[in-house]
């Protein structure tokens, strides 16, 4: 990874311009740390269905839930990396002690993860819902609830990150840290999907999926600052 | 004593370690009192239920314990706050002694839950709303533990717990609505501070006294934990050592 340009003299939104920037080159640089997750959520997506026989009934019943639960733990992975490497080499220690205020580039970190995680899970959603024979009529909804869920998971995930990133075995740690605090997330995102299919109305859980977007990257950035400070400091 | 000078005080554990051996002794012998007088007049001489017969004498039990536990996660949380943004040391102690106390807890309250609904549901185990409240409350406890078990530093680990609870205590709410949203069987919420019960007295009294005897077991077992953590901690003191010399500890 290159050097940061001496970010203390760099206003706050510059700041979160060029470190998101920067993120998005070396994620196109080692393709597989993007693509992996991604793999994951297909490959497990398969698995299901071929566990359930195949059945088009069954698998349309359970589609939301496999979808919403694949989702979270898809993006879960690709949170183990979003520090990772910066912490190894150095570089998030000088991110830390230089940029002024301290969460723009954790800000841009954790944006730059979700355009390549959630981002990219929003938009092949349709073909998942296509394999487990979601009716079309309910992808809108998949896609919606996930564009708006999603952020507060890689934000709410990031706070996990943060707290894990110098220990040796995190991985499993990640998953225990985190995936409590997806419940409300997985809860509105598949309720709404699975009422949209019952010819419910889902306005209550989008609003809600907004609210608690809202609230994570209102909180979150300032957790995980604090969280990485005390894992540089180990 | 002034508000601000409790408030620096506070900072010290010596000082907390004098001033609080006298609240273990009250708080303890409350919660006896409290506890035994409340569970003898709950099992044995409270009215039967005209609906749920004797089955619903476990609330005794379940009641004081589903609400300490959730309590005790909240003082966690504010616990961090502390912590984290003025680095009391007192609080990183408060962190690290009440995970035990609330995972037992809240164990305890899923354990006489599944008692109580098999005869009373006729299954062990239901996914509604405050069943599924109670088990992420647990997931969230152990994920408390793990973390701080997995940090060699205890200062790290602290701090780290510390943020933990932080999202936690603000997600805690958010989930009891979401769960409330999708699932939706339990009993009403028996005790609410807002509201007459809708029990009578005889039935109510003993509960209510059984829930002020769980929390002053939870004061005083955390003020005992409190006094432990303070002389491990400080061993390499002068005043521990003559603490601990003077055979008074």
């Amino acid at each position: 990874m290159g050097m940061i340009a001496a970010p203390t003299a760099t206003s706050a939104p510059r700041l979160f311009w060029s470190q998101f920037q920067r993120e998005l080159v070396s994620v196109v640089r080692s393709k597989e740390e993007a693509l992996n997750p991604l793999l994951f959520l297909f490959l497990a997506i398969s698995l299901f269905a071929l566990g359930a026989g195949g059945d088009p009934e069954v698998l349309q019943n359970i589609a939301p839930a496999i979808i919403w639960v694949l989702v979270l733990l898809a993006n879960m992975m690709s949170l183990e990396g979003l520090f990772r490497r910066d912490y190894e080499d150095g570089t998030l220690e000088q991110l830390i002690l230089l940029a002024q205020p301290g969460f723009v580039p954790v800000l841009a970190k954790i944006a730059a993860q979700w355009c390549v995680s959630g981002l990219a899970m929003t938009l092949l959603a349709p073909i998942a819902g296509l394999i487990l024979f979601l009716p079309s009529t309910v992808l809108p909804t998949l896609m919606i609830t996930l564009l708006l869920g999603t952020p507060a998971l890689s934000l709410l995930g990031a706070v996990g990150a943060a707290l894990t990133v110098g220990l040796r075995r995190g991985g499993v740690l990640l998953a225990i840290l985190v995936l409590p605090l997806y419940v409300p997330v997985l809860i509105f995102g598949s309720s709404a999907v699975i009422q949209h299919m019952d010819g419910i109305g889902t306005q209550a859980q989008i609003y809600w999926l907004m609210a608690i977007t809202m609230i994570s990257i209102t909180l979150a950035p300032f957790l995980v600052h604090a969280a990485l400070k005390i894992s540089v400091e180990q | 004593m002034t508000l601000k000078t409790l408030w620096h005080r506070l900072g010290s554990p010596r000082w907390f370690y004098q001033i609080s051996r006298p609240w273990i002794y009250v708080l303890g012998i409350l919660a006896l009192v409290l506890l035994v007088t409340g569970t003898v007049w709950g099992l044995v001489f409270a009215p039967m239920d005209y609906q749920q017969h004797d089955s619903f004498r476990i609330m005794y039990v379940h009641v004081p314990a589903a609400m300490v536990a959730q309590s005790a996660y909240i003082v966690m949380g504010f616990a961090g706050v502390l912590l984290l943004v003025w680095r009391m040391k007192l609080a990183d102690m408060v962190l690290a002694t009440v995970v035990p106390f609330g995972m037992s807890m809240t164990l305890l309250a899923l354990v006489t839950g599944a008692v109580w609904g098999k005869p009373t549901w006729g299954a062990w185990w239901v996914w509604d709303a405050r069943t599924t409240s109670m088990l992420v409350l647990l997931f969230l406890y152990f994920g408390l533990y793990a973390l701080r078990q997995a940090i060699a530093r205890p200062e790290a680990a602290a701090r780290a717990c510390a943020v933990l609870a932080v999202v936690g205590m603000i997600n805690i709410p958010i989930i009891k609505y979401s769960v409330n949203f999708a699932l939706t069987l339990h009993q009403k919420a028996s005790f609410t501070l807002t509201e007459a019960p809708s029990m009578p007295p005889e039935m109510w009294l003993p509960l209510a006294l059984n829930v002020l005897g769980i929390y002053c077991l939870f004061g005083a077992n955390l003020l005992s934990r409190l006094r432990l953590e303070i002389l491990r901690r400080e061993r390499g003191t002068q005043w521990v050592r003559d603490l601990v010399l003077s055979g008074s500890a």
